[in-house]
């Protein structure tokens, strides 16, 4: 049902569901059938209980590693992190990963065949949330035979999923992990939002989302990740990587050919985007972001994690992320420390803006290790 | 671990503690303690903790903590949700007590507070004969090494707690690491003052 001109990916697994009966969205609209992308790494024991739901940012999508295949042509998103003796240790633990519903990289999203007209939804794909995704994941679960998760993991729209987890489906998650993420979408972030999805409307190859026989708006879809690219940065990250550093020339050409070396950057992951990556995912997945408020529905943050108390958390965040800033997962361990969970927290050290999740390797790896180790011992789990 | 290889003012205080407490460790450092406790008295355990090193050396001793500034307050916790919450050696280093006590009390049934005393007759001979501020037993540290410290001495606490309504129901005096068994000398015998404070 999904375009096969996307990347076949050999340890990429797929489940349909939502056949007959349709997935009740919290939009009011139905959908189904679903068909999610997954992939697993390491060993699912006998008693299925260690199991970890990784969930991915963005543009991630359900290789989140490549710890498995036997080429390291194709690196996993999160491969630092995910693999044997790494923090989501796979000698011990059973991780999945599968790309968020409204995704376009093997999970039903809007670049999908619609079976009822034979063609790509486009914008009749109906808007997805976080809880949607996450109603789609728990599908997954069920399907794998898996009662209880040892852990959810993630970081950005990851950590989202995370805490829409712990909140949805609290008594099927032991611990989560919400990593340089927030409980609710800020006013900036949906600005960020809404300028990429401007520049995509923008680009006349987008016609209304009905694009899929034509060219495609790639060069909006690559101003949204150039935008995107930025917030992902810091300041001083940007001056230690690039500096002032011009591209390929001695002085400034005195023209619009690339000069900077940040610019070229900007330039080759805005295209290197466009090849992966459905401009319409772009505009279902950032509304999905946009509408993220774990409060929604509950009245405030400490209902709507009072049920979701005996889950134990790793809040981490990151001091020179400037896009889910520090006060914002500080907000969070307030609110499940008021509601009495257990909930370690750290502001790691580091420059490289919202990016430090994947890139501060060691300290990550000795907080999720030992963290994980903790749960496993105090929750009496047999691995 | 066994007591006997804790530092003297932490088996103190374990000593302090019943068995399955909740118990909260302001400024917990690398975890030392509430481990102990953890493996000894079945305490649940919580622990706030400033620097990162400190947060991670916790988290790899297997404990729950938190990184925070105690100055933030404890405002997220509620009332009475610990037995005990411990503050050991990190009074010299904070601002703004009567606040931090208060909190304290408010989210502990009692407190335990540690910290060295300056009014040791060694740092009274110091600054008397040296002319040069004294170093206390605990917190060797020259001056311009160690965190902005504020010294205090065991007068200035019972009269802190005085002023505050703040109940002292127990106390033990270390020198050194033996305890001082007559109270009568303990402001100037004693280099280490630990009590059990109540609301």
């Amino acid at each position: 049902m999904h375009r096969t001109d996307l990347l076949e990916i050999d340890e990429r697994q797929y489940i349909t569901f939502a056949e007959g009966v349709p997935m009740p969205l919290d939009s009011g609209e139905e959908l189904g059938p679903i068909q999610l992308a997954y992939e697993t790494y390491g060993q699912l024991n006998a008693e299925k209980s260690n199991a970890i739901l990784i969930s991915h940012a963005l543009s991630g999508d359900a290789h989140a590693s490549s710890c498995q295949s036997q080429t390291n042509e194709n690196p996993g998103w999160w491969d630092d992190c995910i693999g044997p003796g790494r923090a989501f240790d796979t000698d011990k633990y059973f991780v999945i990963c599968s790309n968020v519903l409204g995704g376009c990289r093997g999970s039903t999203g809007p670049s999908s065949i619609n079976p009822r007209t034979n063609k790509p939804y486009g914008l009749s794909f109906p808007v997805v949330t976080i809880a949607d995704m996450v109603r789609a994941q728990r599908h997954l679960i069920d399907y794998l035979g898996i009662e209880k998760l040892l852990a959810i993991a993630g970081g950005s729209m990851g950590g989202m999923q995370v805490l829409q987890w712990a909140v949805s489906y609290p008594e099927r998650v032991n611990s989560a992990l919400p990593i340089a993420t927030t409980a609710r979408h800020s006013p900036m972030l949906i600005a960020f939002s809404e300028v990429g999805r401007q520049a995509i409307y923008a680009d006349p190859n987008w016609n209304g989302g009905d694009y899929y026989d034509g060219p495609r708006p790639n060069a909006g879809l690559a101003v949204a990740r150039m935008v995107g690219h930025i917030t992902y940065l810091s300041e001083t990250s940007m001056h230690q990587k690039f500096g002032r550093r011009l591209r390929k020339r001695e002085r400034f050409g005195y023209d619009f050919d690339t000069d900077f070396e940040i610019e070229s950057y900007l330039r080759y992951r805005g295209n290197k985007f466009t090849e992966r990556f459905d401009a319409n995912s772009y505009l279902y997945v950032t509304k999905a972001m946009d509408y993220f408020d774990i409060s929604n529905g509950h009245g405030d943050l400490v209902t709507a994690f009072a049920k979701s108390v005996d889950i134990t958390y790793l809040v981490v965040s990151f001091t020179s992320d400037w896009l889910y800033p520090t006060y914002h997962s500080k907000e969070l361990v307030g609110v499940l420390t008021a509601v009495g969970a257990d909930v370690s927290y750290c502001n790691v050290q580091s420059t490289w803006g919202h990016d430090a999740f994947l890139l501060e390797v060691e300290t990550m790896t000795s907080m999720i290790s030992n963290f994980l180790d903790r749960v496993v011992k105090e929750k009496g789990i047999r691995l | 671990m066994n007591s006997n290889n804790l530092r003297a003012d932490l088996a103190v205080i374990a000593g302090l503690i019943h068995t399955g407490e909740r118990v909260l460790d302001l400024g917990c450092g690398d975890g030392e303690l509430l481990r102990y406790l953890l493996d000894t008295r079945q305490v649940v355990g919580r622990g706030i903790e400033l620097s990162e090193a400190g947060v991670l050396a916790c988290m790899r001793r297997g404990l729950s903590v938190r990184q925070g500034n105690l100055h933030e307050g404890l405002g997220d916790y509620p009332q009475g949700s610990f037995d005990t919450v411990i503050l050991s050696q990190t009074l010299p280093f904070l601002n703004d007590l009567t606040f931090i006590f208060r909190e304290m009390l408010r989210v502990g049934k009692r407190a335990i507070v540690s910290f060295p005393n300056w009014g040791h007759w060694r740092c009274r001979l110091e600054l008397l004969w040296s002319g040069r501020a004294p170093l206390a037993h605990d917190l060797p540290q020259p001056w311009y090494t160690a965190p902005r410290a504020r010294l205090l001495t065991i007068r200035d606490f019972e009269r802190f707690c005085e002023q505050n309504c703040i109940q002292i129901s127990s106390q033990v005096f270390l020198k050194g690491e033996q305890m001082i068994k007559t109270h009568r000398d303990r402001s100037w015998r004693a280099t280490t003052a630990i009590y059990e404070l109540k609301p």
